[in-house]
């Protein structure tokens, strides 16, 4: 027998083990690294003029003498690009017809890149929505809206045997022999003078509500919708799953009934969210109308249900855990059953029975399916405490999906969306590390 | 042979106080009567009869150790006096058990109120995760006790009578489960005290104790007898010998023998006793 056969194995096993760890948290590096670099840069960027003016016009935020003397400058610089777009109209009305018209189409693309990078040139009207009433408050996409004014894109269409290809023309080219030719290396030169780009800590992001559609301004409408629904459906989960588990562990007859009513339980738990969804439209609103429609209740009541198999296992192994002498020094001391289970069985058993509600409740701040039919709505500014029975509100993971999926402008504000899942992975995180927090201190308590 | 026969059968005699004291003991009882009296009392888990037909009276204010092997059904009797196999539901009994005449598993017997009057000490300690003070209050408590100066009071007589004042008086507010277990152990007595029962039942109290922290209960034991009617299982003869007074040796759940003390470790009746305590059988 070969006696080092056992440490080989030993090793190796180490070695799996090891290996195995090293690859979940490489994993969870790429998921997570991006998360974070993304989700930083809504509130850490360079920000332009356009984002202090925003700022101050939407959010009365900022130094009013300071951002005047900076928009002073800046227009100082635009001054001479909006001079050089009055001579070439000028030009324009001494052109031949037929050559006017072609300058014409493109002399308007130039205006509306124009419009994209500065806000509303002058002699504009004034726009209606908010986010035409500015212009790049990103520097990353200022230089973005640039490459728009500079070049033209263009398709390369004569290989048919491969896709199309994109390629740039420099839009000077077409202007030559004209006034305008001037304005590209103009406003390229002088970019930075126009737009005044600063390092901008912008912690609105948590606080700011959303404009026109989360163009502009923060998330905090979200970010409360996901507190007020994850809230709401612990205060009806939490107190309705303790007493479940009481019932199962402690009064329960074994029999038909009870074992029905444990194996339905840990179906619901194996239950997809969209169900839920679906059930909590079904019943909570158009069956018991506990609102006219969507609402923060409705959406309280069906992750509450969601999540009350979770509440109910946890408690349940929870009080099972309990040893058995504190129930019998309870009983011996002419203790009646529910004042055991109520000063000994469920104070020792709180740790895991708080850690189950508390991982729940992560659990409910994050789903999606089940508020899209009976809370979430995509826009929507944050509501009182009062209005939690009638109105519906943002929620991130819900606004989460919207702004990837079906925003009008999704890729214009891509760093908004990043924000939200950085702003959830967060609270999540928080809620689980409060979590296992609690449940030491608790516990630490429980053994002196 | 068959234990049953030898005593089952024997006629119930009734207990006197003559029959188990030495007379020099006679006077520390005030009582007198059977405090708790079992007559053909048997005890079942589910089919198998754990406790055989046992009749026997216990003494009030009296130390009684029963003894017997390991499996003989020793905790099984005990727990049946203050109805903590209630806890295990297969259990059920035949026969009577008389708690101060009256039927201990009667129809409408309050258990709640017997366990109040009948405390329990087990055989691992087992304090509440909770203060010293909390642990002792508790029973109190439960009881209708809320003025904070007369569970004050309370806690530290039953610390007193526990002798374990002296050396938790400063830190009543830590938790107990960070005591040593003699200590934790007394804490149990002492919670058990504080709801002024009339028997205590000690289930093997010193086996997890190292030999200094049994000296300590055993001591108590002592210091308790008169006051309280005291059942102690043990398997450690000498504990037996030296702090009871009568002594009830079981069988395989056949109450074989119940003597005084002095008499059943003297001059045993029955041979198997005298096996047993001789230590020819385990
Ligand atoms: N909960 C139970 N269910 C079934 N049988 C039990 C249970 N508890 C004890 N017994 C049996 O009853 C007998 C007496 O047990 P016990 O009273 O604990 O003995 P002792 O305390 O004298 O060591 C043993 O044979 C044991 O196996
Ligand atoms: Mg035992």
């Amino acid at each position: 027998m070969n006696i080092g056969t056992r440490k080989i194995l030993d090793r190796s096993f180490t070695a799996v083990g090891i290996g195995s760890i090293v690859v979940m948290a490489i994993a969870l590096m790429i998921v997570v690294v991006p998360i974070i670099t993304n989700g930083i840069g809504a509130v850490f960027f360079t920000g332009t003029v356009e984002h202090r003016k925003m700022l101050f016009s939407e959010f009365k935020r900022g130094d009013s003498e300071n951002l005047s003397s900076e928009v002073a400058s800046s227009n100082r610089y635009r001054a001479k690009v909006y001079g050089m777009l009055t001579g070439f109209e000028a030009e324009l009305e001494t052109m031949a017809p037929e050559k006017k018209a072609e300058y014409q189409a493109k002399y308007s693309e130039v205006r509306a890149a124009l419009q994209a990078l500065l806000g509303p040139l002058p002699g504009d009207p004034e726009p209606m929505l908010t986010r035409f009433k500015y212009g790049q408050t990103r520097w990353e996409k200022a230089e973005e809206k640039l490459h728009d004014l500079l070049y033209e894109s263009k398709w390369d269409n004569s290989n048919p045997e491969v896709m199309a290809k994109e390629y740039f023309v420099s839009r000077a080219i077409g202007f030559q022999g004209t006034s305008l030719v001037k304005l590209f290396p103009y406003v390229k030169d002088n970019f930075e003078e126009i737009l005044l780009p600063e390092f901008t800590f912008y912690w609105g992001f948590i606080t700011d509500s959303s404009v026109d559609s989360h163009f502009f301004g923060g998330i905090w409408p979200e970010i409360q919708g996901t507190f007020f629904l994850a809230i709401g459906a612990m205060l009806f989960a939490f107190p309705l799953g303790v007493v479940a588990a009481v019932y199962f562990t402690e009064y329960a007859r074994p029999g038909f009934l009870n074992s029905m009513l444990r194996s339905a339980n840990s179906t619901l738990a194996g239950v997809p969210s969209i169900v839920f969804g679906m059930f909590g439209l079904a019943f909570f609103i158009n069956t018991l109308k506990v609102s006219e429609s969507k609402s923060v209740i409705a959406g309280a009541l069906t992750l509450a249900i969601m999540i009350l198999p979770t509440i109910i296992r946890a408690a349940e192994e929870a009080i099972l855990a309990v040893p058995k002498t504190y129930r019998e020094a309870s009983l011996s001391l002419g203790s009646t059953k529910w004042n055991t289970i109520a000063t000994v069985i469920l104070p020792a058993a709180l740790p895991g029975i708080i850690t189950g509600g508390i991982i729940s409740l992560g659990r409910a701040a994050g789903e999606t399916a089940p508020i899209i039919f009976t809370a979430a709505v995509s826009v929507g500014s944050a509501i009182g405490l009062a209005d939690v029975l009638t109105s519906p509100t943002p929620a991130l993971s819900w606004n989460i999906y919207n702004l990837a999926s079906e925003h009008e402008a999704a890729a214009q504000i891509r760093h908004v969306q990043y924000g939200m899942v950085l702003a959830l992975v967060s609270i999540v995180l928080m809620l689980n590390l409060s979590a296992i927090v609690l449940r030491a201190r608790i516990s630490k308590k429980l053994k002196g | 042979m068959d234990a049953r026969e030898s005593s089952g059968s024997a006629p119930v005699k009734k207990a006197t106080r003559d029959m188990y004291l030495p007379p020099e003991r006679r006077t520390i009882a005030d009582g007198g009567d059977a405090h708790i009296s079992a007559r053909e009392f048997s005890i079942y888990y589910g089919e198998f009869e754990a406790v055989k037909r046992v009749s026997a009276d216990i003494l009030s204010k009296y130390v009684t150790a029963i003894i017997g092997p390991s499996g003989c059904g020793k905790s099984t009797f005990l727990r049946a006096i203050n109805r903590m196999n209630d806890l295990i539901p297969s259990c059920h009994t035949t026969g009577a058990l008389l708690f101060d005449g009256q039927d201990v598993y009667g129809k409408f017997t309050d258990e709640v109120l017997l366990r109040k009057k009948v405390g329990m000490v087990f055989q691992k300690p087992n304090p509440f995760p909770k203060s010293i003070f909390d642990n002792i209050a508790y029973g109190p408590r439960l009881h209708g006790v809320n003025d904070k100066k007369k569970l004050m009071e309370i806690v530290e007589r039953s610390l007193k009578k526990a002798a374990i004042w002296d050396e938790v008086c400063d830190r009543l507010d830590k938790n107990a489960l960070g005591l040593s277990g003699g200590q934790q152990q007394r804490i149990c007595v002492a919670r058990t005290l504080a709801v002024e029962p009339e028997v205590l039942l000690l289930d093997e109290p010193t086996s997890a104790l190292d030999p200094k922290a049994t000296a300590k209960i055993e001591d108590l034991i002592q210091e308790l007898r008169g006051s309280y009617t005291i059942m102690i299982v043990t398997h450690n003869m000498q504990q037996a010998s030296r702090v009871s007074d009568a002594t009830m040796f079981f069988y395989e759940g056949v109450l074989v023998e119940q003597a005084s003390t002095a008499q059943l470790f003297t001059n045993p009746k029955d041979p198997m006793t005298e096996d047993y305590i001789t230590g020819r059988f385990s």
